[in-house]
């Protein structure tokens, strides 16, 4: 298989041991990103009235969380009985399924970081990049974006917000990594040579256990590229061969065996 | 009152009859025509689609109807490039068909796409790896060659046809067809190939991910195959259904069982494949990624019995009985063996949109079974609508069976 290869790969490793599932993570994501709530009424669309309302946020399937934590379980009944909770970004793929498949190149993986890039304005919406992604790390526009009255003062100016009918995902905040390099620049400093903690994702900022870290996986001065390496790191469904830049680790062993594919510990 | 309009030396019914017909058509057509306008209008959050099911009746809708049109490329291509020569009788409504399914599944797409505005952005803007974007080349263009194609019958139209140049016109694009049935079979392989492509190469999704051949993954060649095993037939069901309609013969029953027996041997062909492919995939793949078959199905929606009736009763079944002289030569045997290979067809352009998506990839996910709402039902029913008209239209005033005298008139 034939791999873009980067100096620059920004990763992340999310400690399922100490994540406790408080969703802060998916609120940081919202705001940054200029995800707008899921509101019922559409004030300015006439004709919706004639058929369904839009969805609200009870339509799990219908809204967009670009950073969704999922809930896993050990299966045993009670006393034995074990939660725990796995955050999940995009995995930003080193070999993506949802790269390749997109007929007008509105997603791709070529810029150094090997971050996931996602061009709105070219995305036609055909969802096929939704099909390939195992992960459901991939949303789709199914309303035009509203914010109540007085919430749209609160957008983040560098993001720019999606009209219906495009596909939408993490990007590591990737407004932040421009940032940070300009940052870098403006002291003098090598903006590919980015430190620890000069560009961080929302998601992992406002952690409040510290269960994220992120950084440049092929940089031995971060924390990740250790992390990475832990025994207890692994990647969701690893077997499949899409080589996500995303890392779990926890010290329970079902938790391992359940990220990293179905039967785990088998010999391929 | 429009009788001028008939073809030549043949009866239509009334007028009033006629138009009650159409009405009655008409209805299906408009109530779609709300819908279509509906997501239009307010985007596809109108339908029963979702995160979790990007795709789903409409792309079920589109896959089948254009494997189902493909007795026009095929049926095209043994009549103009092999010249067997009985194939006239049926070609031109093959054409209408094979026109019906591709401008249909063409309006889907439209709606189903989020931006329709940005559809030529397939052309602008290609990504040579996607097997959509050769999907996209070879729709539109098959679609133009298809119109192309059907022209110059319009052309033949009684009354047009008295206007010497519309008469030397129609001749001249006759004369010429076998060049554009050559370039229908190229183009047309080709994207059934990628349909098939599409869906081997999601690498994410067990599925229906499969192993290569060059840089095509086996169901490339299946989906070629199961379409022309099952285009052929499908145009004998539309005609024997006019036939039914009409009360008149239109093709005598030698061309059906011609056509019967070509799409058996291809149908023998792919269901022997699909049977090896299956099986590959269940000893070799799956395992390879710590699955085994029986993950890959649940509940009664994404059961095994699907996948039996689509190989056993809707392949191994029809292919047996359309190869067999005996048994196609009977009437009533040889529609019920089209009619399963159709429905084979149709399950396995479902299984392959919406099982493959269904299928819990994470292990902390689970299965959820997906439900069309009213939109993309009234949506697709729209499209069929559309087909009866036009098939309603073209019977009526086109030269369509050049038979239908002979057959029915002594
Ligand atoms: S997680 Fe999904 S969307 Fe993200 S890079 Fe991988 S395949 Fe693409
Ligand atoms: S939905 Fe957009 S990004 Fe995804 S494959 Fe289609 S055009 Fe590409």
């Amino acid at each position: 298989m034939h791999m873009k290869e980067f100096k620059i790969k920004w990763g992340m490793v999310i400690d399922i041991d100490k994540c406790t599932g408080c969703g802060a993570c998916m609120v940081g994501c919202q705001v940054e990103n200029n995800i707008a709530p899921m509101t019922k009424k559409d004030p300015y669309n006439y004709v919706q009235a004639l058929t369904s309302e839009r969805d609200d946020a009870d339509n799990k399937l219908r809204t967009l969380t670009w950073m969704n934590v999922y809930e896993m379980s050990n299966g045993k009944s009670f006393p034995e009985h074990e939660v725990a909770y796995l955050p999940r970004p995009c995995m930003q793929c080193g070999n993506p399924a949802c790269v390749p498949v997109c007929p007008v190149v509105a997603t791709d993986k070529n810029e150094e970081g090997g971050i996931v890039s996602q061009i709105y304005p070219r995305c036609i919406g055909c969802r096929y990049c939704m099909a390939a992604c195992p992960y459901h790390a991939r949303y789709f526009n199914w309303w035009d974006p509203l914010w109540p009255e007085g919430m749209d003062k609160q957008l983040s100016p560098a993001v720019s917000p999606r009209p219906r009918g495009v596909v939408e995902k993490c990007n590591f905040c990737h407004t932040r990594y421009a940032k940070a390099k300009d940052q870098a620049r403006e002291n003098g400093e090598d903006p590919m040579n980015l430190p620890e903690g000069a560009y961080v994702p929302a998601c992992a900022e406002i952690c409040p256990t510290g269960a994220i870290t992120f950084g440049d996986l092929n940089n031995p001065e971060h924390k990740v590229h250790q992390l990475a390496k832990s025994p207890h790191a692994f990647r969701l469904l690893e077997k499949l061969g899409l080589d996500p830049q995303v890392y779990y680790m926890s010290k329970r062993e079902w938790v391992r065996k359940q990220g990293d594919n179905y039967n785990a510990g088998d010999k391929h | 009152m429009d009788s001028k309009l008939f073809p030549e030396g043949v009866q239509r019914c009334s007028f009033g009859k006629f138009m009650l017909w159409t009405g009655f058509i008409l209805a299906f057509f408009l109530w779609g025509l709300y819908a279509a306008v509906l997501v239009l209008y307010n985007g596809i959050g109108t339908t029963g689609l979702d995160n979790y099911f990007g795709f789903g009746l409409w792309i079920t809708f589109d896959l089948a109807v254009i494997a189902l049109g493909a007795g026009a490329f095929f049926t095209g291509f043994l009549k103009y490039i092999l010249k067997i020569k009985q194939l006239e009788k049926i070609i031109n409504l093959t054409v209408i068909v094979g026109f019906i399914c591709y401008s249909g599944a063409m309006l889907v797409l439209t709606l189903d796409i989020g931006q329709p505005g940005r559809a030529w952005f397939g052309y602008w803007h290609p990504n040579v790896h996607s097997m959509l974007t050769e999907v996209i080349f070879c729709i539109t263009c098959y679609c133009t060659v298809l119109i192309i194609e059907y022209v110059p019958l319009i052309l033949e139209q009684k009354q047009l046809n008295k206007v010497p140049f519309i008469h030397a016109l129609a001749h001249n694009m006759h004369v010429n067809m076998a060049l554009f049935a050559g370039l229908g079979t190229f183009l047309s392989t080709f994207h059934q190939g990628s349909l098939g492509g599409m869906y081997g190469v999601l690498i994410g999704r067990p599925y229906a991910f499969r192993e290569g051949f060059f840089i095509w993954p086996w169901t490339f060649f299946l989906f070629v195959l199961s379409a022309v095993g099952s285009g052929p037939i499908f145009t004998v069901l539309v005609c024997t259904f006019m036939e039914k309609l009409t009360g008149k013969k239109l093709v005598e029953y030698k061309v059906k069982a011609l056509m019967g027996k070509i799409a058996g041997t291809m149908l023998t062909v792919y269901i022997f494949l699909k049977i090896l492919d299956t099986w590959a995939w269940a000893t070799g793949y799956l395992p390879s990624v710590g699955l085994t078959f029986d993950d890959m199905f649940y509940g009664v929606a994404y059961g095994k019995w699907m996948m039996f009736t689509e190989i056993v009763l809707c392949g191994v079944l029809p292919a047996i009985m359309l190869i067999t002289p005996s048994i196609r030569n009977k009437p009533a045997l040889l529609y019920t063996a089209g009619l399963l290979d159709c429905v084979g067809i149709t399950i396995n352009r479902y299984v392959f949109t919406v099982q493959t998506i269904a299928f819990p990839a994470m292990p902390f996910d689970k299965w959820f079974v997906y439900y069309p709402n009213w939109v993309e039902w009234a949506s697709s029913i729209m499209i069929v609508a559309y087909g009866f008209l036009v098939l309603s239209l073209s019977y009526r005033y086109l030269p369509v069976f050049p038979q239908e005298r002979g057959l029915n008139y002594k």
